[in-house]
């Protein structure tokens, strides 16, 4: 068996508010394998780029409670100096985030802003370190490079600053790259374009990536592990084949539901959304936290938190039905309407 | 950027102009007296009253009046501030000549305390930012709370009691007329003008800069920065200044343009003979041409002021073109 890259136990974040403490991530264990592509799925405030932001120490509150253990090639990453940290922030795991507008520094020239990335980790020179930066933005399919590289972000349209950013995190060839909500603030058409140019970058420069977002849709082709996440929780986790043709949880049929289909049969038909909102963080409803939104509930759910619980080797779903019901229900209501 | 800067110019002119003309209308029409009564001095004969009227040009209508103060509006050399027109009937000197043997004086002032706020403010308003409630943050809090609310005249006479009477420190108020600027910074008269003008400054740049500072801290692309893995230091100092002192500059060229039309009070407490001291003497003395000057003057400098941070700005953010 391999070391896993990195490997998350029981990992919690909690925020102190004067309304109370937010469980922003309560209890998350994972592992990523080199090379590997894990997607993160899940709505808004349902951990998951707390528990990536929390990976990489860049959690903004310094209130925030962090419990649990981050092994990346074997050392824990939550107990490192901060010094020690910085080394493997930008070279060994990079980070690129969800708006790209945003994200890049508005007065600094692009070019100078991929070469100060690499020059925190590499002794080379102003000179080559704009070099390197120029061969990044070729790689990322940048047209004109030199030239682009001595302008500023706002000469650079929402997917190109993307993918300055994305040459920027692979500028020192990571071993895992986070991408949070790549493609959340892009155009569609620009959308399949980043994901492709991850999708190739990957094979490139053999870098495990980890794609967060909101939409199933988006980690569907470029994804080997899905894992699936609600209130802070992992409720299911598994190959892409599990989670999308054998789904073991309410949520995920949830999701999976409400993707809108453009084909004959679902002409007339209408969205069909999770019913409901996703529970406070502060107070989660007893048992499991989505109960109250859950068609499938009974007693059980009520009382008690359910495990994440493999079925086997792979897949695993947090959720009291029993695997009969669950692989009736999910062929009967879900996979006969898709 | 040419056809900016012309545009900005003539515009430059329009400001003066309607300062020109409500300048006018406040000092030279409405006041009870005749100015000319009060130029002819202790006991006027109406001989000599109606031979400065003519002088002077108030026999004349209304526009021909403004008419010859307006030409003096136009920023250019001998048309600015016409002496002819432009001429002081206290102590009959040209209010140019006047204007510029002073403007040493208050320029020294105004730049010499900007740089110690900047000094002062800008460490504050870092160290306050990046420990927000801690002790240096509530300590640099009541610094501004004292800087803006001391009122300036009050701290002047206090700060002249203090290091000048009491403790004989540094020299007490005015400058010698022997003196140049030189030798008056070099005898130590500023410091003590310059920290008391400067104080509430920097009480308010330090409030400005712990502002901008945080906000930008909490910028996407410091994020970014911090996940390239720099040290904390070079993202505050690098990163988060870059972006939070652009609108101290904006603010610094518009305090010292006000502050070269004359430091008023610092001025009138420590006797310094600058601008603002003219102004006040004029006013007093309703000598209306040295009023009308020295607020044209003064309105010059901060409309220039205002042109050149617009300008720096450009050169600043990157994301700013003029055209």
């Amino acid at each position: 068996m391999t070391v896993p890259l990195l490997e998350v136990r029981d990992l919690r974040v909690r925020f102190p508010t004067e309304d109370g403490v937010v469980k922003a991530v309560d209890g998350v264990s994972f592992s990523i394998e080199p090379g590997e592509t894990l997607g993160v799925v899940g709505e808004s405030g349902s951990g998951k780029s707390v528990s990536f932001l929390t990976i990489m120490g860049l959690t903004r509150s310094r209130t925030a409670i962090i419990e649990g253990e981050v092994l990346f090639k074997g050392e824990d990453l939550l107990r490192m100096t901060n010094d020690d940290i910085q080394e493997v922030r930008g070279s060994q795991i990079s980070m690129i985030f969800q708006d790209p507008m945003t994200s890049l520094h508005p007065f600094y020239r692009v070019g100078v802003q991929i070469s100060e990335s690499i020059r925190t980790h590499q002794k080379v020179s102003k000179q080559e370190g704009m070099e390197q930066a120029v061969e990044m933005l070729h790689r990322v399919g940048i047209p004109r490079p030199e030239e682009r590289a001595r302008q500023y972000p706002h000469e650079f349209s929402g997917g190109m600053r993307q993918r300055a950013m994305i040459a920027m995190a692979l500028s020192l060839n990571p071993d895992l790259l986070i991408a949070d909500e790549p493609t959340t603030a892009l155009d569609v058409t620009v959308q399949a374009q980043i994901l492709d140019l991850l999708a190739r970058l990957k094979q490139e420069f053999n870098a495990a990536i980890v794609i967060i977002t909101h939409d199933l849709g988006v980690v569907a082709e470029h994804c080997d592990q899905i894992q699936v996440m609600y209130a802070g929780k992992i409720v299911e986790s598994g190959n892409r084949h599990d989670v999308y043709y054998d789904s073991h949880h309410p949520y995920t049929w949830g999701l999976l539901s409400s993707i809108p289909r453009m084909d004959e049969a679902a002409v007339g038909e209408r969205l069909k959304p999770i019913k409901g909102l996703p529970p406070s963080l502060i107070f989660l409803p007893p048992g499991c936290a989505f109960h109250p939104r859950c068609p499938h509930r009974f007693d059980r759910c009520e009382r008690e938190v359910p495990a994440l619980i493999p079925s086997d080797g792979h897949h695993a779903s947090a959720c009291h039905l029993s695997l009969a019901d669950k692989e009736r229900i999910f062929k009967e209501q879900v996979m006969a309407r898709s | 950027m040419g056809r900016y800067l012309i545009r900005r110019t003539l515009f430059l002119i329009l400001v003066l102009f309607i300062v020109s003309v409500i300048t006018f209308v406040v000092f030279v029409k409405l006041p009870a007296q005749d100015p000319a009564i009060r130029a002819a001095g202790r006991s006027p004969t109406p001989e000599l009253i109606a031979t400065i009227r003519a002088k002077f040009g108030l026999d004349r209508p209304l526009y021909v009046q403004f008419g010859r103060f307006a030409r003096g509006i136009v920023p250019w050399p001998g048309v600015f501030l016409d002496e002819q027109v432009y001429f002081s009937y206290t102590n009959h000197v040209a209010v140019k000549e006047e204007i510029y043997s002073r403007v040493p004086v208050t320029a020294t002032l105004a730049l010499g305390a900007a740089v110690l706020w900047l000094a002062i403010g800008i460490p504050i308003g870092i160290v306050s930012a990046i420990k927000p409630r801690s002790i240096f943050d509530r300590g640099g809090m009541v610094f501004a709370l004292i800087g803006v609310s001391a009122p300036v005249f009050w701290l002047g006479l206090l700060a002249l009691y203090v290091f000048w009477y009491k403790l004989q420190w540094l020299p007490g108020s005015g400058i010698p007329p022997e003196e140049n600027m030189i030798q008056a910074v070099m005898a130590g008269r500023f410091i003590l003008p310059w920290f008391v003008l400067a104080l509430s400054f920097a009480a308010f740049y330090s409030r400005m800069v712990r502002g901008n500072l945080i906000e930008t801290m909490s910028e996407d692309y410091i994020r970014t920065a911090r996940a390239k893995g720099i040290s904390e230091n070079r993202v505050i100092f690098k990163h988060g200044l870059r972006a939070a002192l652009t609108p101290v500059v904006t603010m610094l060229g518009l305090d010292i343009g006000i502050l070269l039309g004359g430091a008023v009070i610092t001025e009138t407490v420590f006797n310094l003979p600058g601008l603002g001291q003219y102004a006040v003497r004029s006013l007093l003395n309703s000598d209306f041409p040295a009023i009308m000057g020295v607020t044209i003057f003064a309105a010059f400098f901060i409309c220039v002021a205002n042109l050149f941070v617009d300008v720096a700005y450009a050169f600043l953010d990157p994301r700013v073109r003029y055209s």
